[in-house]
């Protein structure tokens, strides 16, 4: 699988991905930000629909993870804490297709923190990378 | 409300492999409320139909649309919009709507996308328990309103039995004992002289055992 280059896609909010974002696309590279990594800003992750997440492997993601506050320490108070349990009932939903669970991720930031908003990236994408295409894409 | 539980997705693949246009059909009633067939779900389902097919490399056609009730004739009439569209329905609704559109459309093939599990209440978010057996012979105002019927593993009508263990009940640790319950809130409510009402020998038929049920209401028909 060494020519796979997975397509991933990450739902992250505002606040978690403010410094990221406010460095362009160019200045996320830089860092090491992956760039077969499409990046879909939220308000906040507590507004993402399991359908959304689902939607997202229907147009060919072989991946998809979530980024929101700290659990404990949401912008808008539980807001991550809903994207988790959804990102939960999407893993089950993988599951159940026979796909591998990994396939999705939530992963609570700091907000701002710019270092971690990559490290996770890289981690998704070496993970994905390994795992090779997505069953779903139906290849 | 009743409350509905989706069968695993496998399941429902299975049921519909033939059919290439399918009407996913969700209910606004009691299965939006317990979160299981509403207009969200739909739209997961139909997702998951749409992965899980493309997976076995057979592509479908889907529509997604809920019903004010599918329990009703003047709705399922409403499915008219969409004739000659489908193949097949995966009704979200409960049995009920799935038995209504099979009464009111001979021709239709409809399945069956969530188990109807029980009449119940939500003490809190994401939780459901049963309460009402819909047995048609309501003992509720001997039972300081908690229901044997449904809410004792052996709906017994003078308990509790001997395996009432310290205000649970045997089958599990889990499951309050009502009887116990029923015992605490008649004291507690000033009815205890209930308990001395020993309940005849129950005649079920009203619970079914006599068949199908059915209601008709003379002021209401026209």
């Amino acid at each position: 699988m060494s020519d796979f280059t997975p397509d991933i896609k990450v739902f992250c909010c505002h606040y978690t991905s403010q410094q990221a974002c406010a460095e362009g696309t160019d200045g996320l590279s830089k860092e090491g930000f992956p760039a077969n990594i499409t990046i879909n800003r939220l308000v906040c992750s507590g507004k993402l629909q399991v359908s959304m997440l689902l939607a997202a492997f229907e147009e060919g993601a072989d991946a998809v993870y979530v980024v929101g506050c700290p659990a404990n320490k949401c912008h808008n108070l539980m807001g991550s804490q809903r994207a988790a349990k959804r990102v939960g009932a999407v893993k089950k939903a993988l599951t159940e297709l026979a796909v591998e669970p990994e396939r999705i991720e939530m992963f609570h930031l700091e907000r701002g923190f710019h270092p971690e908003f990559v490290q996770v990236a890289k981690e998704m994408n070496q993970r994905i990378s390994q795992l090779g295409p997505c069953a779903l894409r139906g290849e | 409300m009743i409350v509905a539980e989706r069968k695993p997705v496998e399941e429902i693949l299975g049921m519909i492999r033939e059919a290439k246009r399918i009407l996913v059909l969700g209910c606004k009633g009691c299965v939006t409320i317990c979160s299981t067939g509403g207009e969200r779900e739909v739209a997961i389902l139909a997702s998951m139909i749409r992965l899980g097919r493309k997976k076995e490399h057979n592509p479908v056609e889907i529509i997604e649309a809920a019903l004010v009730r599918q329990c009703d004739k003047e709705y399922i009439d409403s499915l008219d919009r969409f004739d000659g569209q489908y193949d097949a329905i995966v009704s979200m609704a409960c049995g009920v709507g799935v038995n209504f559109i099979a009464n009111l459309r001979p021709e239709a093939v409809i399945y069956p996308a969530v188990n109807t599990s029980f009449f119940g209440g939500s003490p809190q978010q994401g939780v459901w328990t049963e309460q009402c057996a819909g047995c048609g012979n309501c003992i509720l105002h001997l039972t300081a309103g908690l229901c044997p019927v449904a809410r004792c593993a052996k709906s017994l009508m003078n308990g509790p039995c001997g395996g009432s263990q310290n205000g649970t009940c045997e089958i599990n640790k889990e499951v309050p004992c009502i009887w116990q319950a029923i015992h605490d809130r008649l004291h507690r409510i000033g009815k205890k002289e209930s308990l001395s009402h020993i309940a005849p020998i129950r005649d079920w038929s009203t619970a079914g055992h006599g068949g199908p049920r059915k209601i008709i209401r003379d002021d209401l028909t026209v």
